[in-house]
This record gives C-alpha cells, structure tokens and sequence, in this order.
C-alpha cells in the first residue's frame, strides 16, 4: 500500500505560551510532532506491518520541521518529504491544503493519515480540504480502523458516540486520540533515521506560484485566554443557595 | 564528535588554557542526541513516574518489567557494542540517558546499576565467550545485572575484602566465600560481579550468576531514601562458580574495581544533573502558586536568590560534567578497534580522567543536595510532607555524597592522582609551580577590561596561580606526608574542582555566545558571571586558611600579600544579577537556559 501521512511540527502541549507584541514567543520553546499526527504515524506503521507497501511523511513547514520528521522516521516511517512554505505570506489551512494539493496531484495514494486537528491552530481543515481537492473519500476523528479487499472499515468518534462506516479507498482519514498508543522512537530507529531518505521542496519544485498559497485568512489579533479564578461553593440552605445562584448567572456572569 | 579538538590530557586543564573548541559542551549535541534524551525522557515520565509509588513500596516485579520495556527501546544497551546485541552509542548518547532517568526518582537507581557498574565489567574486561554469553541478555533487560564489591568492613577500603575464592581440586570451579553488603540490584538481579581474593590474597572479580549453587540474598534493607531500588546482602556460601567466569586477570581485580568506580562516579555525578534540574522545575512551579499575603512567593526577592543560586550551580555541574563525557568519548574513539577490547588500554583511557571523575562526583552530589534542600525550603511546610516530590528527592539525595567512594575519598584522590600524574611527567605540575614563584613576587595587579567575560577569565587565571601557589607550597613543605594532611588535600580538591567550574562555563558560555550571539544566551552569562563570583569568593578563603597553616612569620605576610593581589578585583553585585537570572525561571517555570 501507498501510505502517506501529513504531519506538523508544533508547540510542546507542556510549554507556556506567552505572547509578545501579537505574537507567540517560539525562543527556547520545545517543539514537537503534533500529537494527533503521532497517532496517524503509528496507525500508518501498523497498516504497512500489516499489508506491506511503505509509509512516507510530508510535512509543509520550515527547516526546523526536519528534527520532527527524523522522530518520525525513527518510530518507523519510510521516507518523508519537507516542503518548504518559508516565502508564503499568511500562511494559513488553505495554503497548507494548497501545497499539499499540488503535491499529491499525480500521486498514485491508497491512504493518506493526518491528525484530527493541530494543537497549535486547531483548525482541522488541512485534511478534509485535501481529500476534497482529490477528490477522495475522507473520514475525520478516526478511533479504529481496518482494512480488506480494498475496504476500510472505521469506527469514528461523533462527540462521545460511534459511527461505523465501510469505505472504499483511497481514503484520507485523521486520527483522533484513542486510535492507538503511539510507540516511543527506539535508539536503533533513531540511528537508522539518519540514513532514510529526507527529500526537500520548495513551491517551484511544485509548479506553484506563492500567491496561488497565499492565505485567505488574516489574523487580527492574538490574547491568551483569562487566567481561571478559584471556584466558588455556595453555602447555606438549597432554598438560599438556588437564590444565590441565580443571583451570580444574572449579576455577575450575565448569563441569564 | 568532531575529532579534530586537540584531545586535552586529564586534569591539564589546571594548568593549560583550553578554547570552547576543545571541549564538548551540551551546544553540540547533535539531533541524534536530542532524540535519545526525549525517548528516554518520554518514558521514563509515562511509564516509569506512574510506577513509582508502587516500586517504592518493594513491588519489584515492575521494577523488572519496566527494565524489560526498557530494553526494548534500546534504552540498556548503549554502552553495549552491537555485536553483542547492544547498539553501541557515543558516551554522550549514554550519558543523556543516564540523565534523562534520574527523573525515574529511585527507579534511576536500578537502571543506573545495571547499565554501569553491573554491564561494564562485562563490557570492557569480559572474554570474548563473556561477552557473548551475558551481553546480549543485559543489552535487552532479559537479564539484570548487579555489583558486589562492598563488605561490612570494607567499604572504601575495597582491597580489605574477605571474600574469598579457591579453585575446587577438579580445577572446574572457584568456591567463593563471602558475604557483600548493599548490593543495589540484588532483589532481583541474574547476574552480580563479584570481587573475591583468590587463596585470600590475589584480589579478582567474578561473574556469579543467581542460579549458583551456593549463591543467596539476605533480606530488604531499610533505607532512609531511594526505597525503589532493591538493596540487599549477598551471600556466598561455597558457591560453585565456574572458573571460565573469572573477570579479567587473576589479581588484578582492583584495575577493573577502580576504574568502573570511575565510571560509576562519573555517571554518578550525571544522574545528579536530572535531579536537580527536576527540583528546579518543581520549585518554580510551586513559587508562582503559592500566595502568601496576596502574593505568589515567586515574587519576593528572597525566593528568586534561592532559584538563581539552583539554577547557576546545575549550570556548573553540567557544564563540567558534559565536559567529561566529551573527555572520556574521545579517550575510547582513540582506541583502536582491538585496543578497545583490551582490559589494559580500556582501563587506561578511563584512568586518564579519573581526577575529572571525582570532581563530577563530589561536585555534583553536593550541588544535588543543596538544590533538594533549598527546594523543600521553598515549598515550607508543604516541602516536609510525603505528598510533595521534593520530600521523596531530598531523601534519595543524600545517598550520593555517600556512596561510590565518600565525597571525603573522592576529595582525597583528587589531589593524589595530580601528584601522581606530576611525578609520572604526565603533568608539568612542578615546573608550573617553580616558574610561577618568580612571577607572583615581581606581580601588579592588572587592569581588568570590560568586555563580556573578560573578568570571568582573569578570576580563572588567576584561581589556576593561586591553585598552583597552595598546592606547590602544600607540596614543599609536607612531601611525602602531604597524604596525611587531610583537610590540606580536601582544600586542594576544592581548589582544583572551581577551576574545572569556572573555566568550564566561561568556555561553554562563549561557545554558545559564538553560536547565538550574547542577546539569547543572557541566562548562560549570568550563571556564569554568577558562579565564577561565588566560587573566586570560595577560592580565596580556602586559600587564606591554607596559607595560615602552611607558612609562618614574614613567609607568611609576604604569602598573604600576593593572595591579595591575585584576588584583587571590582566584584559585581550579586543580588541584583541573581534577581536578572530569576525572572526567565520564574516565566518558564523550570532550568531554562
């Protein structure tokens, strides 16, 4: 099989985000592979254990992203492939999708895996838009799934409830957490990481012009969500504290 | 590693002046390197810190599965060759996993011992049948792996050994007797090196295996601190142990005990790198939470003094014990494929750095412990309570300054193995000492310039001529009793140790200047400006004390004058600098660099 998996370099879930002048302050932050995209990684591994055929990450992103992709690799990737997005402005879902779209244009693909959302834009659209521009089935949110005779059958998460769904491929899925227990990069697969081959890209080697990626989107501003106060516990009778409550929803958190 | 660093022989550093080039330093790490320390972070964090509650109360078949997986990430085979089922790595590779696991608390304890003093012997003195009989299981956590060179009366003193061993009159077997003491491992071990004097008297190492006839543990000691490693008594009782199973050469199993506790101490020291980092991370965290009179702790100025001082030494103690890994990675990439499979030339280049390995020893447990300390200190009331890590880290803390060679031994060697060295012409100790004399009466005290670090450099220049000044006059006067002056030799130690600090830093903190430029590595300069103030203010009272003992009358005015004017200098304001290095900890909440 034809495996592909797209992936992100992305902020440490542990690190602190501070924000300076509108933006985020990357200096000294620990970055790492987008954990939703690890669960696709480690399900694309398991798929080619399984049915044979090679994986092969793309990554859209800058030179830095190699460090993720060599992680990758070592949990058992094949091959990746880093397209560098460095000269496009705005850069937003569309204009990852748009890369990618060009890439894959021609490629002959069984099943492409991502993550069900970033954890640093958290859009889930790079996928779905991807699948649509192929014109390909795709399914999001992804915690099982199988394949036979050319047929997948998937168990989605629909917010808490299972959806099982037979689709032919190809096929582009995302992941989403529960789907597998992603492995550590073993120090042999670290070592032989070295020597996969990493091919790297720029829009020309794609035939694609930097406004046709340009963003569709603008950012106006960015803030970090209110810091959470203490809870409250209300006290008194229930008679007194039902008051109380509606009291606060009407008062304070206006609400009702 | 690159190897055209010009390759700086151990302890030279006393005396020579070394560029950033020369030495390793955590900068050049390379991508490999930073992937190994986050598998190993990354499980030790998921599956083993989980864990832990339960190892500590003695449920060691996890211990054993936890290696398993262990093994199966590659994880205890570092230092193993690949032909022997190991993967083979750099020591710097070896050396971040010994770090990164420390963060298994007491769980560290069990990996630590199997891949160091356990595997090693193996690894360096085994026969090639040795090798290939234990190796591979070691490699996988098949196999566990323990050490067994202390006694109940020998501790330090390692050739007072016991045990004995005698070859059975079939010429099959050894016949050990014996019983070693707090053997790290032994709950559950398959394999122990153990020392024993062939006829009483030939002192040599064995590998006993559990299922030996003859071979038995005693029960779990009670400990105050590291309670997840399994620790127990050893019993040999005519234990039959086939005499194919002699470590190395009959009566040479000091060479193989010694240099191993090199090794032991140097990885000692790195474990101390993990924890302290650890414990900085839990007080930063703990300081911006807890409010005391509307305020987090973290914003009074006392609190930040305290996150400074922690963060500056980790800083020291990493920079030099990094450095030494370096050192020790380019003594066995010189060797040649068959040297490195001989005992003698093995021995040989891990002897090289055995001063470096002391000083990483001492120097790191020591920073550990005042780290641990400070950071229940920082937590108050809460710090003393078992909920909290750092009551469990203050605990396991203490064991270092105590075992592989006390902090006291391990100052004493230090100043023993130089001389050695200087007598052996390794060293051109003396030479430096009587070219200097001249140099320190017709001395002025120079001019100190300001650019970044230009004072640093002078206090290290410095510090080498006041080393030079004790230990060359420490020297003369005692000769040959010098080894009877205790707290001589321990100032001496302690000489030597801040000027491995100092230069350390300075060299690491320039690299990493010339890599980024001075903006980004802010923290970097202020630990060390930091630390080379503080350990310059250390230097000159273990100098004056010194001199007080050594020299007498007008020797010792003039004695006194010249330390004056070696110590003179603008020093810089402390508290204001530690309240700078504080800030960026205090936003990242952990060791930030």
């Amino acid at each position: 099989m034809n495996i592909y998996v797209i992936m992100k370099r992305t902020f440490d879930t542990e690190e602190k985000i501070q924000i300076e002048n509108g933006n985020i302050v990357e200096d000294g932050a620990e970055f790492i592979i987008n954990p939703y995209d690890e669960y696709a990684i480690e399900e694309a591994i398991q798929l080619r254990d399984e049915h044979g055929g090679e994986v092969t990450l793309v990554t859209v992103g800058e030179d830095e992203a190699e460090k993720q992709i060599r992680t990758g690799l070592a949990m058992g990737a094949d091959k990746a492939v880093l397209i560098e997005d460095e000269d496009v402005e705005d850069g937003d879902p569309y204009s990852t999708e748009r890369i990618l779209g060009a890439y894959f244009a021609g490629k002959d693909v069984d099943i492409i895996l991502a993550g069900n959302v970033a954890v640093d834009g958290g859009s889930g659209q790079v996928g779905p838009r991807l699948a649509e521009r192929l014109g390909i089935n795709h399914v999001t949110s992804v915690v099982d799934i199988s394949i036979e005779d050319g047929k997948a059958t998937i168990e989605k998460d629909v917010e808490g409830d299972q959806e099982f769904i037979e689709i032919p491929v190809p096929l582009l899925i995302t992941a989403q957490q529960g789907l597998n227990d992603p492995r550590y990069p073993s120090l042999p697969g670290i070592m032989k990481a070295k020597k996969k081959p990493l091919e790297e890209m720029d829009l020309d080697d794609l035939d694609l012009e930097e406004e046709e990626a340009e963003g569709k989107t603008k950012i106006v501003s960015r803030y970090l969500p209110p810091e959470k106060e203490a809870g409250r516990i209300l006290e008194g009778e229930v008679d007194e504290q039902v008051a109380e409550l509606v009291s606060v929803l009407k008062n304070e958190a206006k609400v009702i | 590693m690159t190897t055209e660093n010009k390759t700086l022989r151990g302890s030279s550093f006393l005396l020579e002046t070394a560029t950033p080039e020369d030495i390793f330093t955590p900068e050049d790490f390379t991508d490999e390197h930073e992937m190994i320390a986050k598998t190993t972070e990354d499980f030790v964090k998921e599956k083993v810190v989980p864990e832990i509650e339960y190892i500590e109360q003695h449920e060691f078949d996890r211990s054993v599965r936890l290696m398993k997986q262990a093994g199966e990430l590659g994880l205890l085979g570092a230092d193993v060759p690949e032909e022997y089922g190991g993967i083979g790595l750099d020591k710097i590779s070896s050396t971040l996993i010994t770090e990164k696991f420390a963060l298994g608390g007491s769980f560290s304890l069990t990996h630590g011992a199997h891949v160091g003093i356990g595997t090693l012997p193996i690894v360096y003195f085994g026969t090639e049948e040795q090798k290939k009989q234990y190796l591979p299981d070691l490699a996988t956590g098949e196999k566990i792996a323990a050490y067994a060179l202390t006694e109940p009366s020998s501790g330090s003193d390692a050739l007072g050994a016991k045990a004995t061993a005698k070859l059975n009159d079939a010429g099959t077997h050894y016949i050990l007797n014996g019983e070693k003491q707090w053997i790290t491992n032994a709950g559950f071990a398959d394999v122990f090196v153990v020392y024993a004097k062939v006829d009483g008297e030939q002192f040599s190492a064995f590998i006993v295996e559990r299922g030996h006839e003859g071979v038995s543990v005693g029960p779990e000691e009670k400990k105050m601190g590291i309670k997840g490693s399994s620790t127990r008594t050893l019993l040999l009782q005519d234990a039959k142990v086939p005499q194919e199973n002699v470590l190395g050469e009959i009566g040479k199993g000091h060479v193989i005990a010694f240099n191993i506790l090199n090794l032991g101490r140097f990885k000692l020291g790195v474990g101390c790198i993990g924890g302290a980092k650890r414990a900085i991370e839990l007080s930063a965290k703990y300081a911006n939470e807890r409010k005391q009179f509307k305020t987090p702790i973290a914003q009074f100025t006392i609190i930040q003094k305290k996150l400074a001082e922690m963060a500056a030494k980790t800083y020291a103690m990493e920079s030099t014990i990094y450095r030494t890994a370096g050192s020790i990675e380019e003594a066995f990439g010189s060797l040649s494929e068959d040297e490195q499979k001989d005992g003698k030339a093995v021995g040989k280049a891990i002897a090289e750095y055995a001063v470096e390995c002391s000083l990483n020893k001492f120097f790191g447990s020591e920073v550990l412990d005042f780290v641990v300390d400070e950071a229940v200190q920082i937590h108050g009331g809460y710090g003393f309570m078992t909920e909290y890590e750092v009551e469990n880290m203050y605990r396991n803390s203490r064991i270092n300054r105590i075992f592989e060679g006390t902090n006291e031994v391990n100052r004493m060697l230090v100043p023993a193995t130089i001389m050695r060295k200087a007598m052996k012409g390794e060293l051109p100790l003396l030479e430096k000492a009587n070219g200097l004399q001249e140099e320190l009466m017709m001395m002025m005290p120079e001019e100190v310039g300001d650019e970044t670090l230009e004072q640093e450099k002078y206090l290290l220049q410095n510090a080498k001529k006041i080393f030079l000044m004790i230990a060359g006059t420490a020297a003369q006067k005692y000769g040959e009793d010098l080894q009877k002056e205790q707290e001589m030799l321990a100032n001496v130690a302690d000489l030597v140790n801040e000027v491995f600090n100092i230069e350390s830093m300075i060299l690491r903190t320039e690299k990493a200047m010339q890599k980024n430029g001075e903006e980004k590595e802010h923290q970097k300069l202020l630990m060390t400006q930091i630390y080379s103030q503080e350990a310059f203010n250390h230097i000159e009272s273990i100098a004056r004390e010194s001199l007080v003992t050594l020299e007498d009358g007008d020797n010792l005015r003039t004695m006194l004058s010249i330390l004056k004017k070696l110590t003179r200098h603008t020093p810089l304001d402390l508290i204001q600098k530690k309240r700078e290095l504080a800030e960026k900890i205090i936003k990242e909440e952990k060791y930030v660099l």
